[in-house]
């Protein structure tokens, strides 16, 4: 007989489980995605996500010496999938590969492996391809155009982009939105971007799938839109010559893509409520600062990751409340 | 609906003996008593080898404030004063009897009518409860007549009943209650009286609706008696939890509960008071669930303490063939036990059988910090950072980290998606972190 400390039984919830839950959350932005983008879609997310899951399988085995690495716990096919929704669809494929291989083997493996990884192994994948590869990573294929083939689609700027360079030459909010595209369009996602951020509705659908699953929580996605709406929308009111209005902010980029599904890495984000609520609420901060005053004109990636790093000190400074701390009157 | 606010889980209730009426055991051959079924020092025997004694007799003495009196369950001979395994597996000194039948002492009551009136002053209902050897019997086994001394300087407002019974398959409190409401009514008001409180919460969480209509129904009958149906979640049977999802109070840290004044009570216990003070008679029998899904015959049995465990399976309809482990409670917080002959003693709420594949623990995987481990901790703690202070042995900062708030209610480790150990570890770092604090104090 098997003799055990309690407890002697278990809830339902496994990591399996959850992460194969993420991976059914980005199904409606991968759909919409092949809609606007084609096959360069498809090839690019299988190129990622299979790259990811080889890199895991024969790092884990090589590397960190394990005997028979199971990689069917979903979280590599994650980092892949993430990975290309974070990168233009027509990215060539070798760059793909290499933004895979240093996703895993960087962020992931030299950490650990599952679980050790301070950064979110994808933003990191895509920080590294901006670095290296900046012109491809910042081509953007115009969406519903040349979707079935693959050479020399039609490229366009990014709402972002074409934001930030306006403002550049000196041009106002008023006169640029005449080129900006429709609030519907960058809600359904009829707008250049990477393959998988395009898509606000997508991206909810997703989130709340994850949110009814109870494999995220509502405090990092709040906290983080929320503080986005909010500051962008002071700046707005300040300068509405100068600061575009919160809801192109919370529309445009990787900002729904980002609070839904990188920011809520749970590796890398902290443990408490509490902490997920300051997590959010920097996020929000960076991003609108480098959206406003920074060099790039989307700052999500960086915001996350620059957070992450914050991750020990909030897990430190923002415990749980415990039961008998109040005194009672 | 009333419940505590922090944390908490529902796990698969699974009261599949719920339905069963209160069996009776037929008594043994031979009982077992261990000398030491409550906290607290082990009581002194008082028989040797060879005495004669009747059931309800007092056959081992308290030992000091915190110890509790152990009586015989049966009428026979003394066959010998040893070490007996007990359902912890540790050897235990233990009164081994022979019945020969069962000739109860004359003082004690057997008449099955109810007597509702007490004209005893409180000193004298806690020394009687002192007397038949009355403990906790929700688990925790913890001298009754202790928690009825009120230390100087505080003062009891609320008595806090239990009849909550959160443990997943557990029914013995529930069956009580259906069965003996009227007379743990009775117990809830003698109890009243010792602890000199007007007022008296039973708290019944609302998965058992039938229960708490027929408490409150009966609570019309009695003063100062209310009943509280309670939203389903575990650990609410833990007395910090109940009293915050009753009176809303919060129990500090390292404290008990009469710091803000309440003292909780098992129903289990609250009938055992009025036996013992009604009736004169001792605690030696309760009611034990027997239960699990591979169970013939899931039952409520009323069983004497020192009945082996295997004696009340095989009434339940034997041990069935793929069982993997049998625990002695419910399957959040009880233990497995090695030796399924041990006796059951005044602490023992269930026996539950699980078959082979129910058994295993799951994979355990890298910790992948979800968080769910802290969000579901019922004393705002943080599982998987005491695990890891104790996996390295940093006592220090897990005493910081409140370790010793940790009541071992497991559930971090059923929610951990990485089926991680953390309640192993944790247990491992309250039992250094107390023994440093001793040497400490010394």
């Amino acid at each position: 007989m098997t003799v055990s400390g309690s407890p002697h039984i278990y809830g339902d919830q496994t990591v399996k489980k959850i992460m194969w839950g993420v991976v059914i959350a980005t199904l409606p932005a991968m759909l919409v995605s092949v809609w606007y983008f084609g096959i360069g879609a498809i090839t690019t997310t299988a190129v990622a996500v299979l790259t990811c899951v080889i890199a895991e399988y024969l790092m884990r085995r090589y590397l960190l010496n394990e005997e028979h690495p199971d990689v069917s716990d979903g979280s590599a096919i994650i980092t892949g999938m993430l990975l290309s929704f974070n990168v233009p669809s027509s990215l060539p494929w070798w760059q793909t590969m290499l933004g895979s291989i240093f996703a895993i083997g960087v962020a992931k493996i030299s950490f650990g492996g599952l679980g050790r990884n301070l950064f979110n192994p994808a933003l990191v994948g895509r920080v590294f391809l901006l670095i290296s590869f900046p012109v491809n990573m910042t081509t953007w294929p115009v969406p519903l155009s040349n979707r079935w083939v693959l050479v020399d689609a039609l490229t366009g700027p990014t709402p972002l982009g074409q934001l930030k360079e306006g403002l550049a030459n000196g041009e106002t909010i008023a006169a640029l939105k005449v080129h900006l595209p429709s609030y519907q369009d960058m809600f359904m996602g009829q707008i250049g971007g990477s393959l998988g951020e395009v898509s606000a509705i997508a991206i909810l659908i997703g989130g709340l799938y994850m949110l009814y699953r109870g494999i995220i929580s509502w405090h990092i996605p709040v906290a983080y839109l929320t503080t986005v709406a909010v500051f962008s929308g002071i700046l707005y009111l300040i300068n509405p010559a100068h600061y575009i209005d919160p809801l192109f902010h919370l529309l445009a980029g990787g900002l729904m893509l980002g609070a839904f599904f990188m920011a809520t890495d749970m590796v890398t984000s902290p443990m408490s409520h509490k902490g997920m609520l300051v997590f959010g609420l920097g996020c929000g901060l960076l991003t609108v600062m480098i959206r406003n005053w920074g060099a790039y004109p989307e700052g999500v990636s960086f915001a996350i990751l620059i957070m992450n790093a914050f991750v020990p000190l909030i897990n430190k400074g923002f415990k749980p409340k415990r039961f008998g701390e109040v005194t009672n009157g | 609906m009333k419940t505590f606010k922090l944390g908490g889980i529902h796990p698969e209730e699974n009261k599949i003996s719920a339905q069963q009426p209160i069996e009776i055991v037929p008594i043994p051959q031979t009982v077992y008593i261990p000398v030491s079924q409550h906290l607290g020092a082990p009581a002194k025997p008082i028989v040797e080898k060879g005495d004669l004694v009747k059931t309800g007799q007092l056959i081992a003495k308290g030992d000091g404030f915190i110890s509790a009196n152990v009586h015989s369950s049966v009428s026979g001979k003394v066959v010998k004063v040893d070490e007996v395994v007990d359902y912890s597996g540790y050897r235990r000194q233990s009164i081994i009897i022979e019945s020969d039948g069962d000739e109860w002492v004359e003082t004690i009551d057997r008449t099955p009518d109810l007597k509702r009136e007490c004209a005893l002053e409180p000193k004298a209902i806690v020394d009687k409860i002192n007397e038949m050897g009355i403990v906790g019997m929700g688990g925790a086994t913890f001298p009754s007549h202790v928690k009825l001394s009120v230390p100087q300087g505080k003062k009891a407002e609320y008595l806090i009943i239990n009849g909550v019974e959160c443990e997943p398959y557990l029914t013995s409190d529930y069956r009580l209650m259906l069965e003996r409401g009227r007379e743990i009514m009775v117990g809830i008001t003698i109890l009243m009286k010792g602890l000199k409180v007007d007022k008296a919460m039973v708290g019944i969480e609302n998965n058992k609706p039938d229960a708490v209509r027929l408490m409150k129904d009966l609570s019309s009958e009695f003063k100062g008696i209310t009943v509280h149906a309670l939203r389903v979640k575990y650990p609410q049977g833990a007395e910090k939890q109940l009293i915050k999802a009753l009176v809303n109070r919060e129990v500090p840290s390292g404290k008990l509960p009469i710091e803000v004044g309440c003292v909780v009570q098992n129903v289990g216990t609250a009938f055992a008071v009025y036996e013992a003070v009604q009736k004169n008679k001792p605690l030696f029998e309760r009611i034990v669930t027997v239960s699990g899904k591979t169970v013939k015959k899931p039952s409520n049995l009323l069983a004497r303490v020192g009945t082996s465990i295997n004696d009340l399976i095989v009434v339940a309809g034997g041990l069935p063939e793929d069982t993997g482990k049998v625990i002695s409670g419910g399957p959040m917080m009880g233990r497995a036990l090695s030796n399924t002959g041990a006796p059951i003693t005044k602490g023992t709420s269930g026996i539950l059988v699980m078959s082979e594949k129910e058994s295993k623990r799951k994979k355990t995987m890298n910790c992948i910090r979800c968080g769910r481990c802290l969000n579901v901790c019922a004393m705002g703690l943080e599982p998987f950072l005491l695990a890891n202070l104790s996996e390295n042995q940093s006592w220090e900062e897990a005493e910081a980290e409140h370790i010793l708030d940790c009541m071992e209610c497991g559930s971090c480790q059923y929610t951990c998606p990485s089926g991680r150990p953390l309640l192993d570890y944790i247990r491992v770092g309250k039992n250094k972190v107390a023994q440093i604090i001793r040497t400490r104090k010394n």
